[in-house]
């Protein structure tokens, strides 16, 4: 079916994922029937994965503007004004499919990906982050697949030498058969040295660099615009094999010509390869282009031209350079041992040209590609409002839930993962892994970034609208937490099928709470990605309402900004007699929490309410606080609620605390929102907040009885290696 | 006080190395491309930093060790220029037989990157002068490779010579005898896994590094 010659049959058109509509579409497109080639173009463009069909029209109710930001949603990523003429970008993206199926490879090749729309826009990589959603940690195939994740994320991160600060990892039993591995790249550049994709000016030559073409990955976009069935493994071949090596040189490599101004338009080549790449270069510009087929640097003999363009070969771009530009551009390439080809023109035909051994070989009109391009109104049904929770039991021994929680999944330390990444190299990460947000300084200035990843897949499953809200607040509070100011978002929205109207009502019911609280909390999206299709046919193992799909998971990667990054403040108790503080009160929400599923094994009611204006009043102020020296400590209340946010406080300074508060489960463990815990000098005073005890001793100490730090720090420490090594 | 870092194809804490040289003399260090083929005039301390040097494809260092600018160093060393390596830099001066033994993959099999504990070997030398021998020190590793093996002999020999500057005060990778970082018979090359230029200023949480390149540049100086 890879042949030239092949003939297009309502079979070969029904492999390439088209509706009897959308292949009528083509037709219309192309105004006669296309050959294999084009066929395969078609295929890959009109994906779910590049042309975003099912999910355009509610994304585009996303809030993307705000004074902060340089670029929005439609180049490789976000940029926003961080001062001094200086610029980050960022973005994050899925790779879950291919994670599932070869994990080593899948998630290195998720980092890889990232990393390159980063530095496509001129920018050098400052921090990666991932956001991991496993199954159940004892499902028979769940370590396998968590160590390989880890390790492809390492091997490719420590690698290129980009630091790896942060991220979240969840666990539940609806990504059995679906893990996600969502990974985000910050990077730094100057306003005046940002590259876009636009192709420009009739007759420059376009590009090609990095690593040869093989025949790895091809339909891989087309696979993650389908359900997984028992037949993934057979879908193995569709995994691409990621180097980060040639990824570091190709760093270095597009670096070194971007200090020059050779460059007028460069575009990665990710999902779709050559193909995407070509054909947005040439749609953002309103140009076409000419491409020779015989030019294109290939790791195998006898590769048809359908393979060259649907190939997701890894670490290459395409570049369209000023004319005469090339020798100054090959040889900074040639020193880094990088394949360099000019491969074809720019034209003012409007069409997409491929020729091969003299002949024409596809032609295809970019404009109606484009236009005729599906875009559904898919129908959706809202997800029902959850019962209120009902006959919630006090807990039996505040003491042994806290111990317990400590040591659950969800909550367990990470160091496990974040000792396997290097999350140092560059010399500017100063707040590293464990606190609420990575801090990473902006190398030779006093700035800090801080970073953040957030999402709580249970609330969202229970309430979309809430729970997406929750998601953007939380990201919020995590830079707040730490002295920055937040400034801007990336999406990874990570649901189901979206033909299924429960699932696309959880997709819109995400994206109506996500954008209130944008709004509301001046916040906006500037760069995202969308996976749907994360279901899993004839899986028994997954009950519920939801069926085989995952939880609706909106993972949100925030950045925000510190003048003078030593003011960050951290999660760690500093000294014994210090007063702690509650900002933002006790009401005691357990819907959805973290207790009620570890302590009662129920996972019920409506997950806790975002009150946004609080939200942002009580995080303006912890701001304040942290920033005129007041706050000694800060850390944001979430999963776990208080007690848990006191433990990880007190063991990340190695202090105990004794608490006046009289607790009760609601008090103790409900996850209320808009709160944080803040210490002071004693003495010190904070308006509008309570005073709930004071640092010191080798103990959490309630009036109910004390969890030694010993003990809290064991329960902690003890889940990874245990499920890992154990 | 001229200074120099080498930089390989995958080297990635090269600009690190090159912040903490300049911050200790004041001055920039020349970067010093693989291909090169001699040490530039004057320069009296070379680094050789870490990363993943052609990808450590093969094995850690091998490659890099191949390179036509590290026979230049081992010109420049056997000359007394003073030479550190460090991580990928270490396994790069074992590979090339400037140091003795090998750096292999982890007991833990898993790469680890966290701060350790450290204790002075040696204070004789012009690397740790600045620190008290069987001193404690803090300093972050970050590598798959740091497994320190070389034979009883050799490793006898470095012992009763006082040439291992740095060992583990904790169980880190397996190296033998716990070693971090070793010098040659001469005393003007040093390699160690753990790494200095992590930990020289107070957004690295301790400044414990930053007395080797002080020490090892006034010392240079004098």
């Amino acid at each position: 079916m890879t042949d030239s010659a092949s003939t297009i049959t309502p079979k070969v058109v029904a492999e390439h994922g088209f509706t009897p509509d959308e292949y009528e579409r083509v037709l219309h497109a192309l105004g006669r029937e296309p050959n294999i080639t084009e066929l395969g173009i078609f295929s890959v463009m009109w994906s779910e994965h590049c042309s975003y069909k099912s999910s355009r029209i509610h994304l585009a109710k996303l809030p993307t503007t705000g004074k902060c930001v340089i670029q929005g949603p439609g180049e490789n990523a976000g940029v926003v004004d961080i001062g001094d003429g200086q610029a980050a970008i960022f973005k994050m993206e899925s790779h879950n499919h291919p994670s599932y199926i070869e994990p080593y490879q899948g998630a290195a090749t998720g980092v890889g990906g990232i990393l390159r729309d980063v530095f496509t826009m001129g920018a050098r990589p400052i921090a990666n982050l991932n956001a991991l959603r496993f199954g159940r940690p004892d499902h028979p195939r769940m370590r396998h697949l968590i160590a390989g994740v880890v390790h492809g994320i390492g091997g490719y991160g420590n690698c290129v030498g980009v630091p790896t600060v942060g991220g979240e990892v969840n666990f539940h039993r609806a990504y059995d058969g679906n893990i996600l591995v969502n990974a985000m790249t910050v990077g730094i550049a100057e306003q005046d040295k940002i590259f876009l994709s636009a192709a420009a000016g009739i007759g420059n030559p376009v590009v090609y660099v990095g690593s040869k073409t093989g025949r790895d990955g091809i339909h891989g976009a087309t696979m993650a615009s389908a359900d997984f069935s028992e037949d993934s493994e057979e879908k193995r071949p569709t995994v691409q094999v990621g180097d980060p090596f040639t990824e570091k040189l190709l760093i270095e490599a597009c670096l070194e010509l971007m200090a020059s101004d050779a460059i007028v338009a460069i575009q990665d080549m990710g999902a779709a390869g050559l193909t995407s790449s070509s054909v947005e270069m040439a749609s953002k510009g309103g140009v076409g282009l000419e491409l020779d087929m015989n030019s294109v640097p290939c790791r195998e003999t006898g590769m048809t031209p359908y393979e060259m363009m649907l190939s997701e070969s890894q670490e290459r771009m395409l570049m369209v350079l000023k004319p005469g530009r090339e020798p100054e551009a090959q040889a900074i390439f040639h020193k880094w041992e990088l394949d360099f080809a000019v491969i074809g023109k720019v034209t003012d035909t409007g069409h997409l040209v491929l020729t091969w051994n003299g002949e024409t070989i596809c032609d295809i009109p970019l404009d109606p590609l484009a236009d005729e391009a599906p875009k559904y109104d898919r129908p959706w049904v809202p997800t029902p409002k959850p019962a209120p929770l009902a006959n919630v039991p006090e807990s039996k021994d505040l003491v042994a839930d806290l111990l317990t929680l400590m040591g659950s999944p969800d909550i367990a330390s990470r160091r496990w993962i974040w000792e396997q990444y290097d999350h140092m190299v560059g010399a500017d990460t100063v707040q590293r892994p464990g606190g609420d947000a990575a801090v990473v300084r902006v190398h030779g200035t006093s700035k800090g970034l801080a970073i953040s990843t957030d999402c709580t897949p249970r609330y969202c499953h229970a309430d979309p609208i809430e729970g997406g809200k929750q998601a953007i607040a939380e990201c919020w509070r995590n830079i707040t937490a730490v002295g920055a100011l937040p400034l801007a978002t990336t999406d990874c929205m990570n649901f189901g099928n979206p033909q299924r109207p429960e699932i696309m009502g959880q997709f819109v019911g995400c994206i109506k709470g996500m954008a209130e609280a944008c709004r509301a909390l001046d916040f906006p999206i500037v760069s995202g990605n969308v996976s749907l299709y994360n279901e899993t046919k004839n899986d028994a193992n997954v009950a519920g309402a939801t069926g085989s799909a995952i939880l609706p998971t909106p993972a949100i990667g925030g950045i925000g900004l510190l003048a003078d990054w030593s003011k960050s403040a951290t999660i760690a108790f500093k000294a014994q007699g210090e007063s702690i503080w509650l900002v933002g009160g006790v009401p005691g929400h357990l819907g959805q929490s973290i207790w009620l599923r570890e302590i009662t094994g129920r996972e019920e009611g409506p997950p806790p309410p975002v009150d946004l204006a609080a939200e942002k009043a009580n995080g303006d102020h912890v701001r304040g606080l942290i920033l005129d020296g007041t706050a000694t400590a800060v850390h944001d209340i979430s999963d776990g609620g208080l007690l848990v946010a006191l433990a990880e406080m007190a063991l990340a300074g190695n202090i105990g605390a004794t608490i006046d508060l009289a607790l009760d489960a609601a008090k103790a463990f409900g996850e209320d929102q808009a709160r944080y815990v803040v210490t002071t000098v004693a003495g010190a005073e904070i308006a509008g907040a309570l005073r709930i005890g004071t640092t010191g001793g080798a103990a959490i100490k309630l009036g109910s009885g004390a969890a030694a730090i010993a003990d809290l720090r064991s329960a902690h420490e003890g889940f990874f290696p245990a499920l890992m090594t154990g | 006080m001229k200074s120099a870092v080498i930089v390989f194809p995958g080297s990635n804490c090269d600009r690190d190395l090159a912040v903490a040289f300049r911050d200790a003399t004041g001055q920039a260090p020349e970067m010093v491309w693989h291909r090169d083929t001699n040490i530039p005039d004057g320069v009296d301390v070379i680094g050789v930093p870490g990363g993943f040097s052609y990808g450590d494809y093969l094995r850690s260092g091998a490659m890099a060790a191949r390179s036509p600018i590290m026979r230049a160093v081992a010109v420049a060393a056997g000359r007394g220029v003073k030479v550190i390596g460090i991580c990928n830099g270490f396994q790069i001066l074992t590979e090339a037989g400037l140091l003795p033994g090998v750096l292999m993959r982890n007991a833990g099999i898993n790469f680890v990157c966290r701060n350790v504990e450290l204790e002075i070997g040696s204070s004789q030398s012009v690397f740790t002068n600045r620190y008290q021998a069987g001193e404690k020190i803090a300093m972050p590793v970050a590598h798959h490779d740091g497994n320190y093996e070389a034979d009883t002999e050799t490793l006898d020999r470095l012992e009763g010579e006082g040439r291992i500057a740095f060992r583990y005060a904790e169980e880190v990778n397996g190296s033998a005898r716990n070693i971090a970082g070793i010098l040659n018979d001469a005393g003007n090359v040093l390699g160690m896994m753990p790494h200095p230029e992590r930990m020289i200023e107070a957004a690295h949480g301790r400044s414990d590094g930053r007395r080797l390149f002080e020490g090892l540049f006034e010392l240079v100086a004098a």
